[in-house]
């Protein structure tokens, strides 16, 4: 497969470059780099509208039942009567929020962005080992997208029952009104989201696999094509069992069957299922959700290898290590997943088996902070926006992982499961660390992507805004979740009712956060602003900007159908040649061999 | 209206400010000849000292957090497990945020310090097996100690309660509790879903209830007649989608109808007893103080949490499976409520897993009576038995029950086995 793909692109250079059309150039493109902005145009506009919706339900927490212009402006009258909002469209957007985020923001997105653009760069391919698979795979990401926007609109509302959809809620429509039409979309939407993801991913694998140029070998590959390799084998593991998740409570909706249904009573109405269980749902839902959080991470982690190592510029801290963690990682990520399961009527005897493989996951993830740690040590760092990124997010990384300990030890999980312990968790892990590892990404490789460089100065303040407006949303919410502030709830009033010093602290941090939020939101203001801009505007880029060892670098400015002009290029050593003893310049590209007398690290 | 305009009118104003900041900022960029990828040391070290700067700001407030808002702002645990398992959970707490502040001020610490000087190179290290080592095996000798420990609490926590602890059963639906108590004999009737009708919302098994489910299906006001009778009535003229609706009702119920018979095939008259004496109660829990309780849980509808958030307990409620928690509360309300120093505190079981619209407002208040008030307020609800409350009419069961012997029974000391009799 691999020779076939050299030898088309071959043929291809030998007519040099003839005019493409608009549509196989912009929108059908079978190009690499122009499917990864694709897909990074569409995450930036899913993930735009997830942060809306948040800001609507943060407003609602932190106001409750206070009229709202902004909430009646948005939702108009059917959702919020009077700029109050209504319970079920809480939900409503918490779940749309939750989904968008995880899925199409930080998997699609994420991955479908920097394993397009960087695995055949930094390889040395001239393509995807399938250019139309990888079309593919975009358009079903992008009608994916879609689907789940437009159930937004639809007027008994979004899936209300949170983002992990569990049954029977998602299953009855007499239960919640978005569990009707809006859960239809929303299955569906996530059908063909997998679908590309799949596809995807199979690519990915594909490539890494075939396509290395001459020297690449598994050990000289940068840590981003590990962590992307590592995530795309993930995503083709796990993500067939939500598509089977999906597929049973596709049929307990439509077809009378009943996998997750049984002795039911809703809205006065006796179900015949029985025998189902709820629990075979959670399961198989897990059984993709943890992987998935990795899959979420991973990525980011690469990203941040690269970018620290570059702008400490030092070799990266234990690269055998940092590939050993990652596939530690990926492995056990297999084993963990009821541990979100603690409390749901699952024997309490496989939940030990679970807090031990959970707390096993800590080791990895350890070894990787002490790693970057490390490499920062005695650097020479220099700090572009993407270095103050990947540094929030090794710090973000520690501050989730530690909370992780805590939730994965079943004795403790019994209090803090299902509070806002647990999500201040997953935010400062995927809302924090991956979005930060995203941003690095964006700011680091946009040269590479648009060949223009973005605005530093705005680069800083949006990183400093980011970070002190998402700590201050989320370092909070550990103090309302450890007092046992459930999750979910579209008020506190009931608090009120029983206990009114931990109510005023809800109330009190409730506001604090909205407005951390509302100032977060408004760096992302900045950053769109740079990043629409620079693409048109923007100074343009040179060749290596960051002065970096890594192929992608070595590839012209103007982007190429092909990415190499003449013949691919060779490799001779790792990636991580930084200030190398005894060599001229600081850095040492991958392409230039290896001195006499030189060790290869 | 106005705000509106006046959010739009900010908005606009603050691009155009970002705008022409930007354009100043190109303009003089183009004038020194700086590119945008080359970082000028200013840029850098200002960066680096931000670095510390927000490693103490955020040190700052977590520390002023914990003592504006407490350690953990959960208050003391109500029952004996639940005080082991915060000890616990401030150790871990503990272990957790020494890694926090330790990595943390590494990670701001180098970055301020490490900013590149001029002539001062980086250093090529690219590895330390040692090192990588001790990062490896610290963390796991760490993890180990957690996981014993967390793993000793959870067996004990959720290990079965002592045969004596009093059986309750907490029923979840959209969006209410209702408890039953087990009764004199300590024992929970049977349940079966198909015999949910108003006056035995909880489904519960005996043989009245099994005929007036059976009755309800074929005769009352939604039954099966009245069904077909609606569907062959010439005079009625009905939408389509109305008629296939019902239809589809009707065919359910048959199907119903046949098991419920089955049921009443199969159906031990001697298991009655059981559930006669159940006690049904709603909007608060009364719990007596030092007694271990097995609490079932069972739902009508979706999944529920049950959450007693100062109990430190909670368990999942799951329709089509009945799931169990035990625990003993051992301060009472009232000395809860001088412990908190306020009137109004009370204990509470939420719901903590999203069920709906009004998920949020889900709650049964709890209250801890000392064993005396325990025992008069159970007194009174001896005569408000399942029985006695819907079934009067029933066969009388034989379960004499001497007024001396009520105050051990009541407190689940005791359990005379009468439910076989
Ligand atoms: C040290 C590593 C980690 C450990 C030990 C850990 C452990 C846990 C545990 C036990 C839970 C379940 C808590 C509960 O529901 O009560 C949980 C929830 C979660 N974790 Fe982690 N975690 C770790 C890292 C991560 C990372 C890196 C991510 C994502 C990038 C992540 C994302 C999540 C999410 C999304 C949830 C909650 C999902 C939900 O209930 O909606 N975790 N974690
Ligand atoms: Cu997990
Ligand atoms: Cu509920």
């Amino acid at each position: 497969m691999a020779a076939v793909a050299h030898e088309a692109h071959g043929h291809h250079d030998d007519h040099g470059h003839h005019e493409e059309h608009f549509v196989s150039k912009y929108i059908f493109s079978q190009d690499h780099k122009m499917i990864g902005k694709q897909f990074l145009v569409t995450a930036v506009f899913m993930g735009v509208v997830a942060m809306l919706l948040s800001l609507l339900f943060r407003i609602q927490l932190a106001w409750p039942g206070e009229s709202s212009d902004f909430l009646s402006f948005f939702l108009g009258d059917t959702w919020a009567p009077g700029g109050v909002m209504k319970e079920d469209m809480y939900l409503g957007l918490v779940t749309i929020h939750g989904t968008i985020m995880v899925f199409f923001l930080l998997t699609g997105g994420l991955s479908g962005t920097f394993s397009n653009i960087l695995i055949p760069l930094q390889l040395g391919a001239r393509d995807m080992a399938s250019g139309f698979l990888n079309m593919l795979s975009y358009w079903f990401f992008a009608l994916s997208s879609l689907i789940m926007f437009v159930s937004l609109f639809v007027e008994t509302g979004p899936a209300m029952a949170g983002w992990t959809i569990y049954p029977p809620l998602s299953a009855l429509p007499q239960a919640i009104s978005g569990s009707g039409l809006g859960m239809t979309l929303w299955l569906f939407s996530m059908a063909i989201f997998i679908a590309g993801s799949l596809i995807g991913s199979l690519n990915y694998i594909v490539t890494v696999i075939n396509l290395r140029t001459t020297g690449m070998t598994m050990t000289r590959m940068p840590l981003t094509v590990w962590a992307f390799f590592v995530t795309a084998i993930l995503g083709v593991l796990s993500f067939p069992v939500l598509l089977s998740a999906a597929v049973l409570l596709i049929m307990d909706r439509l077809a009378g069957t009943s996998f997750y249904l049984s002795d039911i009573i809703v809205g006065g109405e006796m179900l015949t299922q029985h025998g189902g269980s709820p629990l075979l749902f959670q399961h198989l839902f897990w059984f993709l959700g943890h992987p998935e959080v990795y899959i979420v991470l991973l990525p980011s982690l690469g990203l941040s290898s690269e970018i620290i190592a570059t702008n400490a510029r030092k070799p990266i801290f234990g690269y055998r290590a940092m590939i050993g963690s990652i596939l530690a990682i990926g492995f056990l990520s297999f084993i963990v997943w009821a541990h979100h399961m603690f409390v749901t009527g699952m024997n309490p005897f496989l939940g030990s088996v679970f807090v031990f493989t959970t707390l096993l996951i800590a080791i990895p993830s350890a070894v990787k902070v002490f790693n970057y740690i490390t490499t920062l040590w005695r650097g020479s760092i220099v700090y572009t926006p993407a270095m103050l990124f990947a540094i929030g997010l090794v710090s973000t990384f520690i501050t989730g992982g530690v909370t992780g300990i805590i939730l994965a030890d079943a004795a403790l999980d019994i209090a803090v499961h299902d509070t806002y312990f647990v999500v201040a968790h997953f935010h400062v892990v995927m809302g924090l660390s991956a979005v930060f590892g995203m941003f690095g990404g964006v700011y680091h490789w946009f040269p590479k992507m648009y060949g223009r460089m973005m605005n530093t100065r705005l680069g800083y303040i949006h990183f400093w805004i980011s970070i002190v407006g998402a700590y201050g949303v989320f370092f909070p919410m550990h103090f309302v979740g450890i007092a046992g502030a459930p999750r979910r709830y579209y008020d506190y009033s009931v608090y009120a009712d029983f206990d009114i010093s931990s109510y005023n602290m809800q109330m009190d941090l409730n506001v604090v956060i909205t407005i951390f939020a509302f100032i977060a939101a408004c760096g992302q203001l900045i950053f769109l602003y740079n990043f629409f801009y620079s693409i048109w505007r923007g100074p343009v880029a040179v060749q290596n900007p960051w002065r970096s060892t890594t192929l992608e670098w070595t590839a012209p400015v103007e982007h190429l159908h092909g990415n190499w002009p003449g013949d691919l290029p060779t490799v001779y050593r790792w990636p991580y040649d930084l200030s190398k003893p005894g060599a001229e310049e600081d850095f040492i590209p991958q392409t230039v061999p290896l001195a006499e007398g030189e060790e290869e690290h | 209206m106005v705000t509106k305009l006046v959010i739009l009118l900010v908005v606009v104003l603050g691009i155009l400010a970002i705008a022409q900041m930007m354009r100043v900022y190109e303009l003089s960029s183009k004038l020194t000849n700086k590119q945008e990828h080359e970082i000028s040391n200013r840029d850098n070290n200002m960066n680096a000292k931000l670095m510390l700067l927000f490693m103490i700001v955020l040190f700052g407030s977590f520390i002023w957090m914990i003592l504006k808002y407490g350690w953990t702002g959960r208050g003391e645990a109500a029952a004996p497990h639940g005080r082991e398992l915060d000890w616990l959970m401030n150790l871990n707490l503990i272990i957790i945020t020494i890694t926090f502040f330790l990595t943390n001020t590494l990670l701001f610490f180098f970055s301020y310090k490490y900013v590149k000087k001029e002539g001062v190179p980086a250093l090529y290290y690219p590895h330390n097996n040692k090192l990588e080592m001790l990062w490896t095996v610290v963390p796991a000798c760490v993890l180990a100690v957690i996981i014993i420990l967390g793993l000793k609490k959870w067996n004990e926590a959720t290990d079965l309660a002592k045969p004596e602890a009093i059986v309750v059963e907490l029923f979840s639906k959209q969006f209410d509790w209702t408890a039953r108590y087990s009764g004199v004999n300590n024992k929970l009737g049977y349940f079966d879903y198909k015999l949910t009708t108003d006056n035995n919302e909880l489904a519960i098994m005996t043989t009245n209830t099994i005929d007036s489910a059976i009755y309800q299906m074929e005769s009352g006001t939604t039954g099966m007649e009245a069904l077909e009778a609606k569907l062959n009535d010439p005079n009625i003229v009905m939408v389509p989608e109305d008629r296939e609706k019902m239809e589809a009702d009707l065919a359910r119920k048959e199907r119903m109808i046949r098991l419920l018979y089955q049921m009443r095939e199969k159906h031990d008259s001697e298991l009655d007893a059981l559930a006669w004496d159940d006690i049904i109660q709603k909007d608060t829990l009364y719990l007596c103080k030092n007694k271990e309780y097995e609490f079932n849980f069972r739902s009508k509808d979706v999944i529920h949490s049950a959450y007693f958030p100062h109990f430190r307990a909670q368990m999942n409620t799951v329709p089509g499976l009945t799931t169990r928690f035990k625990f003993t509360p051992d301060i009472s309300t009232a000395e809860m409520k001088k412990i908190k120093d306020d009137e109004n505190f009370n204990y509470v079981l939420l719901c903590n897993k999203i069920c709906g619209g009004a998920h949020y407002k889900m709650r049964m208040m709890v209250v801890v009576l000392e064993e005396a008030d325990y025992n008069d307020w159970m007194r009174s609800k001896l005569n408000k038995t399942f029985k006695d409350t819907y079934f009067p009419q029933a066969a009388p069961v034989e379960q004499v029950v001497e007024e001396a012997d009520v105050e051990e029974v009541e407190a689940g000391e005791d359990n005379p086995e009468n439910e076989g009799e």
